[in-house]
């Protein structure tokens, strides 16, 4: 690996006013649009898909296999939906993108809804985050003046209409068929697959839906080639990836390089952990994956390497956390994030978050009982593989990961309050107003 | 169950027990077929699958491809795949630990408030967590806790606590029913059912959420509290409140009845029944209830011992020598109705016999005994056409009002396989919207023109029409055309449970028992015969209205009357006219009413939970009607009473009770001979009054829920009736000067009278056409305002005076 640091999709953030279409133009945009214009569809689908781009939303899925699942035959109308629903804690890949160069994304969904037959698309951004949102909206408003968007796309013939979409501030519409309900107005709650939504989708009709950043990977590809593509990262992990470095790290941030360095590599590209300090633990891929220490440190960051070590390459959401952190209160905030955010649908998310935090009270306070962890990762147990989506596995994989890892440090909650234990300030990266004495 | 092709179907494995099911069944129904009992929460038969409490979940170690699942899967969501192999909680340990995990965190919420819950004894989820739960809990934690219970309407109480989010009453609100009235609110946690703000959860069919709810979290006002299901006794019965021909579970303790539930007849209510049938059963338990005769005396009606009411009754009905009219409504049973009609037939001598209490017509009389009478089930529509039907054309009748069975059973077959329903009626009532029904758009008195131009009718096809058709002139004559010249079929649906059964015993003019016309020689020889008649009166018999009038007229002086109300009368004030100059009125009575008060002589008869027989429903299947109670408060059934009062007159009924009653309805042989002639009432012409804009006419029906006696003492449901109001068109009512917003009440004027009414724009009403329910509280009976559907009637501004 020559190369450690690729720009493509933050190629252009630091340009002067980067989200607007001048700007973007200006650094070569649209170009890969008039190239995928004047392909057939069937091509710019072929090059995706021998491009082996993967889902960067988390699952990995293949993208250009995804698309070619949308039966061509149905006679109901075909939708791209773009999940910008980004919204786990330590993730940070997406709304960024949207904020610097929302038109890379606008590029992308131009192309990928060629390549699939949609003349609507979708694009679902996180609710809170309004200031990406407007960017999106009137980089979408620029498309449409400059033609790229509307009827007979750059006179192609091709006819796009883009929807930009606010959520409503909840995390299981990351979930796709949760998103989906929600894009039509219902209960943000997932729904039952089959009918998966390459079938039967939005408004019952064939669905792509894919994450921001795969979509805004294909004008890339379709410009440079599978080849270029295919030259980086590892075996069945190609291309390049944002990885967005949080915590107590040197300097945090977003780094855009090929799937498959180690974290080794990408921790000294961010100056290492925060001066003076050790790395305790972090997550590879946002809270959801299961969380590994020091020893993983020569781990292959992509979808297989991190599997090898029982963890996910996620949202490649390195959240470094040092030797002051105590693993018990970072354990107790993930989960009251799922508990907050279980929707409620099924019995084991539901009651089994609300069971963890309670569980997870005690011990930060000190008040745990013999047992507790044991009762802990039981109650883990109950609830792993049993929902009906995957939210509750990453609501588990941060406990059962981190029982694993520090199962003492969980027993001292038996006698002694996590605060006495490791005190918070000393984990501050910044001065906090003491809550209690426990901020 | 139909039985499905052999090439459709799968086999597959569960615990080891083959079972060949249709393709595409769930595993949860397909272990059911093979005996395995999966414990479950929101899974309903009924009900679409969501796979929410995960509570069913199994093993797969096979999925039919060689492949299994590598963790265990919900089997209410899953459907079968040839080859597939199940193991359940009976055979695989890490199935029955999933279960018992899920069950776990489903109790750590709960309160255990079993003592004092209604649905402790019965409960789906205590039954399942003694059978597939740990025996203690190992939750200390806090139990979330909120106000309790909160309503979601009069009716139905929510106790947030004990829910387990399972979906059912919200999905049955939302694919059963069409009243999407409650939801889910709130996530995680913290999720719960609710109403929307100030919008109860009124609906037909409310209680049966009370009912599929599979702990104690949705209650009633009802039944709360008031018995454990461990003391009572159930008796399977049918509903006598409609034709549908709903089965019902009844409970009763210390001879009351305590509650009614929906029974499970895959041909008719399936699982479901409305919110009368199930909450409508206390309006004989007031301080009206007829106990005792009571004989008019110098000071009024006054209790009279047994024998001498009945002497005064022989005496009277002596006199009369066969100048009796008998009329007996529609709530009676097969056995009860055959023995009016040997009373009169045999016993009296008259042939003056009626069931109507409702709008009639001779058209319809002898539409009925042509064309209704006389058949049985192989001869006539049922549920299942109309899950099969192609296309439903609605015609003089509303089903969600006047059948609400009928009205699940074709949202039903809307929803699953796309029927397409059409409507004949002035406007797009609720019930049609719930449907997406077209409308064919008639003013009252067009349907007759309207059925006649019904176009692309085959035998895919099914009319459905209603009572009322009897107020339209030349529509039961253009209906039978129509269905003659396209294949369709059709038929008839009553809004009362015992009109189908008084009109096989032949209670109605010109008709005998079994379908047989009274003109026909042959079939009064074949009555004559079976029931030792002797003499015939000279003419077939009298209408209900026609006896009114020939008591005026002086040709009847006695009038036998039984469980008859003035309001339901076609013309009430005609009826009290003949009533107070009748020579003698017997009236038979569970309760004291406006007529009852009026007659002679008022004898107790027992309640409909008291005896035992025989409903026909709509699709003329025999209904078992068995006795609840066994301790009646009334000293004698109908039947045992006409028997005593035939022995007064020194004849002999036949019969004592139900069952020599319906030993007697089985021993006639059936009737082969030729039918009466069918009604041949031409189209009417076209009104022109009323096209040119001239003047209103009315538009009625009954609504379900209205100010009914049988809904006394259910406040609760009484309260969850449609809000009162009359519709017009947004043009009309701009024509009258009335859509004016905050207008206020109107007027309506009828010949005998006026109410006032709410007004309602509504842009699916015909133009010149008023809408107004037939009866409301308050004295506001249309009949009771001398009007009928069909009437010019005017509407004028109620002011603020």
């Amino acid at each position: 690996m020559t190369q450690p640091l690729v720009p493509v999709l933050t190629a252009n953030w630091g340009q002067e006013r980067s989200w607007k279409l001048d700007s973007y133009v200006a650094q070569g945009g649209y170009r890969a649009l008039r190239l995928a214009l004047g392909r057939s569809a069937a091509e710019v689908m072929a090059e995706v898909k021998d491009a082996q781009l993967r889902g960067r939303g988390g699952a990995g899925f293949p993208t250009g296999l995804k698309w070619s699942f949308v039966p061509q035959d149905n006679p109901n109308p075909k939708y791209l939906v773009v999940n910008g629903d980004e919204s786990e804690p330590g993730t940070c890949k997406d709304v960024p993108l949207l904020m610097a160069s929302p038109h890379t994304l606008v590029e992308g969904v131009i192309i990928s809804a060629y390549a699939i037959g949609a003349h609507t698309a979708f694009i679902y951004v996180r609710g809170e985050v309004l200031h990406p949102i407007r960017r999106v909206r009137q980089a979408v408003e620029e498309a449409y003046a400059a033609g790229y968007l509307g009827r007979d796309v750059l006179g192609s013939g091709f006819d796009l209409d883009i929807i930009v979409h606010a959520g409503a501030g909840a995390y299981i519409c990351g979930e796709e068929t949760a998103l989906l309900n929600s894009l039509e107005g219902r209960r943000g709650q997932p729904r039952l697959r089959p009918p998966f939504p390459a079938v039967a989708g939005l408004y019952a009709s064939p669905t792509v839906i894919n994450n921001v950043e795969s979509i805004a990977s294909v004008p890339a590809i379709i410009a440079r080639g599978k080849d270029w593509f295919t030259s980086m990262g590892t075996e069945k992990s190609k291309g390049f990836t944002i990885y967005s470095l949080s915590g107590h790290v040197a300097h945090p941030g977003q780094y855009e390089a090929p799937l498959g360095l180690t974290m080794a590599r990408l921790l000294e590209l961010a100056g290492g952990v925060r001066a003076g300090h050790q790395l305790k633990f972090f997550t590879p891929g946002g809270s959801s994956t299961p969380i590994l220490t020091a020893e993983h440190l020569d781990t292959r960051l992509d979808y297989e390497g991190l599997a090898e070590v029982g963890t996910m390459l996620g949202t490649k959401a390195m959240q470094i956390f040092d030797e002051t952190t105590s693993v018990v209160r970072t354990t107790l905030r993930w989960v009251e994030f799922y508990k907050h955010e279980s929707c409620g649908k099924c019995t084991p998310c539901r009651e089994g978050t609300w069971w963890l935090v309670q569980l997870l009270h005690k011990l930060e306070a000190g008040q745990g009982q013999d047992g507790d962890v044991d009762k802990l990762l039981s109650v883990c147990d109950d609830i792993t593989g049993k929902t009906f989506c995957t939210l509750a596995e990453g609501a588990v994989a941060c406990v059962t990961s981190a029982v694993r890892h520090f199962r003492s440090e969980f027993e001292v909650g038996y006698t002694t309050p996590a605060w006495e234990h490791l005190p918070y300030d000393a984990s501050a990266l910044f001065p906090v107003e003491s809550e209690g004495g426990r901020a | 169950m139909t039985v499905a092709p052999a090439d459709n179907l799968v086999t597959v494995t569960i615990d080891g027990v083959e079972v060949a099911v249709p393709k595409g069944t769930l595993v949860i129904r397909a272990a059911e077929q093979a005996g395995v009992a999966i414990p479950r929460f929101c899974d309903h038969p009924l009900l679409e699958p969501v796979g929410a409490c995960r509570q069913c979940l199994v093993e797969i170690p096979d999925a039919g491809n060689g492949r299994g699942f590598p963790k265990p899967q919900p089997s209410c969501t899953m459907t079968v795949a040839d080859g597939m192999r199940v193991e359940t909680q009976q055979t695989s340990e890490p199935a029955a630990r999933a279960q018992r995990d899920v069950l776990e965190l489903m109790l750590i919420n709960h309160p255990l408030d079993c003592p004092i819950c209604d649905k402790g004894g019965e409960c789906p989820l205590q039954n399942q967590a003694l059978e597939h739960g740990r025996g203690q809990s190992r939750y200390d934690g806090v139990k979330r806790t909120y106000a309790k219970p909160i309503p979601l309407s009069p009716q139905l109480l929510l106790d947030r606590e004990r829910c387990v989010l399972c979906a059912r009453c919200t999905r049955f609100a939302e694919q059963i029913s069409g009243d999407p009235l409650i939801g889910l609110l709130e996530r995680g946690a913290k999720q719960q059912i609710g109403a929307f703000d100030g919008v109860p959860y009124n609906s037909y069919f409310s209680g049966n959420v009370v009912q599929i709810c599979p702990v104690g979290a949705i209650t009633s006002q009802a039944y709360r509290f008031a018995a454990r299901p461990f003391d009572l006794v159930s008796t399977v019965t049918t509903c006598e409140h409609c034709a549908a021909g709903c089965q019902l579970r009844v409970d009763h303790r210390h001879y009351e009845v305590k509650r009614r539930q929906a029974g499970d007849d895959p041909a008719a209510n399936q699982e479901w029944s409305c919110d009368v049938g199930r909450f409508a059963f206390a309006s004989a338990r007031g301080d009206d209830r007829l106990t005792r005769p009571l004989r008019r005396g110098p000071d009024g009606l006054e209790p009279a011992a047994w024998p001498d009411a009945i002497d005064a009754v022989a005496a009277a009905l002596s006199r009369a020598q066969g100048r009796v009219g008998l009329q007996t409504g529609g709530r009676l049973t097969l056995e009860t109705a055959l023995s009016y009609a040997r009373f009169a037939h045999a016993v009296l001598g008259t042939a003056d016999v009626d069931f109507r209490a409702r709008p009639q017509s001779p058209e319809e009389a002898q539409f009925l005994a042509a064309a209704v009478a006389g058949r049985g089930p192989g001869q006539a529509v049922s549920y299942a056409d109309l899950d099969r039907a192609r296309r439903v054309v609605l015609v003089g009748f509303e089903p969600e009002d006047e059948s609400p069975i009928v009205f699940l059973r074709l949202r039903r077959a809307v929803l699953r396989h796309g029927l397409k329903v059409q409507v004949v009626a002035p406007l797009l009532s609720p019930g049609s919207r719930k449907l997406s029904a077209q409308l064919i758009p008639a003013p009252p008195g067009a349907e007759a023109a309207a059925l006649a131009g019904l176009e692309g009718l085959d035998a895919d096809c099914v009319i459905l029409v209603g009572e009322r058709l009897a107020g339209s002139p030349g529509a039961l004559s253009a209906l039978l055309a129509v269905a003659r010249s396209s294949a369709a079929a059709w038929a008839w649906i009553p809004r009362r449970a015992g009109e189908l059964a008084a009109l096989e015993a032949g209670l109605l003019p010109g008709l005998l028992p079994g379908g047989r016309p009274w003109d026909d020689p042959g079939a009064r020889a074949q009555l004559a015969a079976a029931w030792g008649i002797e003499n015939w009166p000279p003419a077939p018999g009298r209408s209900a209205v026609e006896q009114f009038q020939a008591v005026l007229d002086g040709q009847l002086s006695v009038l036998v009357l039984g469980g008859l109300e003035l309001a339901d009368l076609p013309d009430p004030a005609l009826a009290r006219r003949a009533i107070e100059k009748a020579d003698f009125v017997l009236s038979l009575e569970q309760r004291r009413s406006e007529i009852a008060q009026l007659a002679d002589v008022v004898l107790p008869v027992g309640l409909l939970e008291e005896t035992s027989g025989t409903f026909i429903d709509w699709q003329r299947r025999f209904r078992p009607v068995a006795q609840v109670v066994d301790r009646p408060r009334s000293g004698l059934t109908e039947i045992r009473l006409l028997s005593v009062l035939a022995q007064a007159l020194g004849s002999d009924l036949g019969w004592r009770d139900a069952a020599g009653a319906a030993a007697a309805w089985d021993g006639l042989p059936a009737w082969t001979g030729p039918s009466p002639a069918p009604p041949a009432v031409p189209v009417p012409a076209a009104d022109r009054s009323a096209a040119a804009g001239a003047g209103l006419r009315l538009a009625s029906w009954r609504e379900l829920i209205d100010d009914s006696r049988r809904l006394d003492r259910a406040d609760e449901l009484a309260a969850s009736a449609r809000p009162v109001a009359v519709r017009l068109s947004p043009a009309t009512a701009a024509r009258l000067g009335l859509d004016r917003p905050g207008a206020g009440p109107v007027e309506l004027v009828g010949p005998a009278g006026s109410a006032r009414f709410d007004l309602v724009l509504d842009s699916s009403l015909v133009d010149d056409v008023v809408w107004a329910p037939a009866r409301a509280p308050g004295d506001r009976s249309l009949a009771g305002l001398g009007l009928a559907p069909g009437d010019p009637v005017r509407l004028s501004s109620g002011g603020d005076q």
